[in-house]
């Protein structure tokens, strides 16, 4: 009786999807694009104007009553921490030995970046840059008419 | 079965002291990031809150922590430039050096231009 075997020198077959290929493509897509969103980011808001003593509750409202605004740090959002989970896990990987302790770490790791992707994204569309009981002196400029009319 | 790790530290030329410094400048960023959106997520709790955090951001320890974070931002953006090119550029490999001295001029030159203006803000001169 004979054993069919595979020819030795076939090639592997992918039946998986090859995440790791997906992953190392998403670093080369997303630091492009992040590299536009986040240098504006950092450009729009530290360096022109008053620089970081701009920056209060009354900045961020105006920006965020755009939502050109918005979208564009939701976009930051969800591909800056994408991509920093990512680059963390690589991180794990290289430098612990034992498998559960980089189950466990890995783990953690997209726990929290999932949290605060949650967190961030609800807190730029749930935002209100005229909350009611607020001191008006702290608001954006345009609260008055929107309290007035 | 545990394996014992070799040495960590190799060749000690361009390609390792960029990769070790895309690294930290990728791990600090990481971190500064998870405090930003929690910062940030303060607007959503009152604008009373949210100022009195982000104050802390004018004071003179983290103002001059932020020039760093400036610096980390570029140096780590410009190298993934110098990365992407080095994986789809024909010519990548060739240039990767001079790429890095590059990188490093561009990052070290922003981040001296935006110095003089942000230490006026956050040390009250």
């Amino acid at each position: 009786m004979s054993v069919q075997i595979e020819i030795p020198n076939s090639p592997r077959k992918q039946r998986v999807t090859n995440w790791e290929k997906y992953g190392w493509l998403y670093m080369r897509i997303s630091g492009p694009l992040l590299i536009v969103l986040i240098f504006t980011h950092v450009f729009v808001n530290l360096f022109t104007g008053e620089g970081i003593k701009q920056i209060d509750f009354a900045f961020v409202a105006g920006k965020w009553a755009d939502p050109f605004w918005q979208w564009w740090d939701v976009a930051m959002l969800w591909l800056a921490l994408i991509h920093g989970t990512l680059g963390m896990r690589t991180v794990i990987n290289d430098y612990t030995e034992k498998p559960k302790l980089r189950t466990a770490l890995v783990g953690t790791l997209w726990s929290v970046s999932g949290a605060l992707i949650l967190l961030g994204t609800l807190v730029v569309f749930t935002f209100d840059p005229c909350p009611p009981t607020s001191n008006p002196d702290l608001l954006p400029s345009f609260c008055e008419a929107i309290a007035s009319s | 079965m545990s394996v014992v790790p070799a040495g960590t530290l190799y060749r000690g030329k361009v390609g390792m002291w960029s990769w070790v410094l895309h690294r930290i400048s990728g791990v600090a960023i990481f971190f500064f990031l998870l405090v930003h959106i929690l910062d940030t997520a303060l607007v959503r709790v009152s604008p009373e809150a949210y100022n009195v955090v982000i104050e802390s951001y004018k004071t003179p320890v983290i103002g001059l922590a932020e020039l760093g974070l400036v610096g980390a931002i570029l140096f780590h953006g410009l190298n993934g430039v110098r990365i992407i090119l080095v994986d789809f550029w024909s010519k990548g490999t060739k240039y990767q050096n001079i790429m890095f001295w590059i990188v490093l001029v561009l990052a070290v030159g922003i981040t001296a231009y935006f110095t003089p203006g942000h230490l006026e803000r956050v040390l009250e001169f």
